[in-house]
């Protein structure tokens, strides 16, 4: 269980997130939506302990603030919304940095297996500067997944937070990533993910957080959440749900296996 | 959170398996070879500038004179063991700390540009120089007289420490150091100390408008066990903390926050760093004077060569900053010889291009 209770924070004397219950289970994805602004990222941050923050936040019950960093390393991998690399790795080298910081440290053959797991066999030797941004997406996934590689350890879930994992990505990739996601949740890791695709959302996630500026608009399962009224209040816009619009346009819905 | 993509790619496409079972982008076995062989290089370099000087004194005769159990001759025992032998030591301790501080200060700023001489440290140093070589004559005896022939060497130390502290000072805030704030401070103190030496070289002579040439261009001219014993410990003490900075630098490599979402103190390993850099660097400034350029050259062709893992980068860094001064000194030596150029000249001549070149490469990382 990752919960994060009252959390307050002010970024350059603005409030941001003005008091957010969050909480989610191992086992389930858990998907934060919302806006543009309304502070996925921010809350993200704050349970991460990247921002400083009024409230608390507890992993299994234990309070963040009073674990170690390695120790915090070992049990929840972090994937940023922006990625950077300062110095030319390859990619290679890269998930070896993810790998060194897990408790899987000496499985030399990981990499190669998390390359697999993203669609990116034999992209080892290659430069992470001379991939495509949705490429360094996925490479930057897998770091992550090296870093928590076993969904359950030592009896404790690990957890995948993931700001934005398939804003990158085209559909197939999109679909991937996500498969991943649920895959770690069955197995029994949590996965907490902030996604603006609704329709992935919908079909992939176990519970949804929706935020509204800065604060919690609704917390559920995804068919509760995701209804005409609630998402066209918090986005602004007519939103209808389960009703593909007659038009002149062509209407692409992606569809997971088995639905 | 804007992304930096600073750093040159080093040829094109993919790094491809060494022959063996290695990996592709798998780079240590061909790490650990540069590293052999710069170690055989220093070593070459280090006893050809044994033989090299303005004196007639050669190598080979008094090794033979040494092996057949004669005493060597008064004067090539001077020239070698207390003129060549503490210059070639003073030359690889200082290119090696050098080397090993840019290599450091890049890694801790995520930026291949970044040098000691950027953050004002250097220049802390120099006018530490400059203040006593101008205004030392000024001080009561008893305070300038336990120091004698180190005055200089001293104050540069001081100077180098002062800015540093002042540096972490401002740039530090809620236990938090952000580099940005961190190098513009930098800027600031360079040019605040820069304008103080200026005003000092005012008020010099003629005989100390010399010294303070020799040593704003840098020189190993001046090397003396002595000065080799003061800087020697300090660099070394710096050189075996560096390495386990390593896999940290490499992390921070993704950012600030990734590094710590992979379990590195990213704060403590911040201000460690900082203090290797400064005693490095102060320590090699005092003795030598401000050399320019090693700290920036020779990282960079390493990182070209063997990658930017600091695992190797900063050991190999040590090696060949260390070669490449005593080869710089040679050089110094030998060109005008009777006469000596100071060893700043020759690492700007060559430095001077090759850190354009390297702008060149990331001028599109950079804005231009
Ligand atoms: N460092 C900062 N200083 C001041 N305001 C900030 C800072 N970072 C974020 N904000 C503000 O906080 C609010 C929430 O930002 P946050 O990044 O959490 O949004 P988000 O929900 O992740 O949005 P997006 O969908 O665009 O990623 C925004 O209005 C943003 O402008
Ligand atoms: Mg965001």
């Amino acid at each position: 269980m990752l919960e994060a209770v009252g959390i307050e924070v002010t970024l350059a004397g603005t409030p941001v997130l003005k008091g957010v219950d969050f909480a989610a289970r191992a086992g389930e994805v858990t998907v934060i939506a919302g806006p543009n602004g309304s502070g996925k990222t921010t809350l993200l941050k704050a349970m991460t302990g990247e921002v400083a923050y009024a409230g608390s936040v507890t992993l299994e019950g234990a309070d963040v603030t009073s674990m170690k960093g390695w120790e915090l390393a070992m049990r929840r991998g972090v994937l940023p919304q922006a990625a950077q690399l300062s110095f030319p790795f390859t990619v290679l080298e890269i998930l070896r940095l993810g790998l060194q910081a897990g408790r899987m440290a000496r499985r030399a053959d990981l990499p190669v297996a998390a390359l697999e797991r993203v669609g990116l066999s034999g992209f080892e030797g290659r430069f992470y500067h001379d991939l495509s941004g949705g490429e360094r997406q996925r490479v930057q996934l897998a770091r992550v997944l090296l870093q928590v590689w076993e969904p359950v350890a030592d009896g404790r879930p690990s957890w995948l937070l993931l700001d934005e994992p398939v804003s990158a990505l085209d559909i197939g990739h999109q679909l991937e990533v996500m498969e991943i996601a649920c895959d770690y949740a069955r197995r029994g890791g949590g996965v907490v993910a902030v996604m603006h695709e609704l329709n992935l959302t919908a079909m992939y996630a176990d519970r949804v957080a929706l935020l509204h500026g800065g604060r919690m608009a609704m917390q559920g399962a995804p068919r509760e959440v995701l209804t005409d009224e609630m998402l066209s209040r918090v986005y602004g816009c007519r939103v209808r749900v389960n009703a593909v619009p007659e038009g002149p346009v062509p209407f692409v819905l992606p569809q997971a296996a088995g639905i | 959170m804007a992304t930096t993509d600073l750093g040159p790619t080093p040829g094109a496409g993919r790094v491809r398996s060494a022959p063996g079972a290695r990996l592709a982008g798998d780079r240590s076995a061909r790490a650990r070879l540069v590293l052999a062989g710069l170690a055989v290089l220093l070593c070459v370099v280090a006893v050809a500038s044994l033989t090299v000087g303005a004196t007639g004194t050669a190598l080979w005769p008094v090794l033979k004179t040494l092996a057949s159990g004669e005493a060597l001759a008064p004067r090539d025992r001077i020239v070698l063991l207390d003129i060549r032998l503490p210059r070639m030591a003073m030359g690889l301790l200082v290119g090696g700390a050098l080397a090993v501080a840019g290599a450091v200060m890049q890694g801790l700023f995520r930026n291949p540009l970044a040098d000691p001489g950027l953050v004002g440290v250097s220049a802390g140093a120099g006018l530490g120089a400059v203040g006593t070589i101008v205004l030392g004559g000024l001080l009561p005896a008893w305070i300038a007289a336990p120091f004698a022939g180190y005055l200089v060497p001293v104050a540069a130390f001081a100077g180098a420490w002062i800015t540093t502290l002042l540096l972490y000072r401002v740039s530090t805030h809620h236990g938090r150091t952000s580099v940005a704030v961190m190098l513009l401070a930098g800027i600031a103190l360079q040019a605040l100390a820069g304008a103080l030496s200026g005003i000092l070289v005012y008020l010099a002579n003629d005989a100390q408008l010399r010294d303070l040439t020799f040593w704003n261009l840098g020189s190993l001219a001046g090397a003396t066990w002595s000065k080799v014993l003061a800087a020697g410990p300090i660099i070394l003490l710096a050189l075996c903390v560096v390495p386990f900075l390593s896999r940290a630098l490499n992390a921070l490599a993704l950012g600030e926050a990734a590094a710590s979402h992979m379990g590195i103190p990213v704060q403590r390993m911040k201000n460690i760093s900082i203090l290797c850099v400064a005693a490095a660097a102060g320590a090699a400034v005092a003795v030598s004077g401000g050399i320019g350029f090693v700290g920036i050259v020779v990282p960079h062709l390493l990182r070209l060569a063997i990658g930017p893992d600091h695992r190797f980068l900063l050991p190999a860094s040590a090696l060949l900053g260390g070669a490449l001064l005593i080869a710089a000194d040679m050089i110094a030596r030998t060109v005008v010889a009777p006469a000596e150029l100071p060893i700043g000249i020759v690492t700007a001549v060559l430095g001077g291009p090759f850190f354009l070149w390297i702008l060149l490469r990331n001028r599109a990382a950079l804005g231009g």
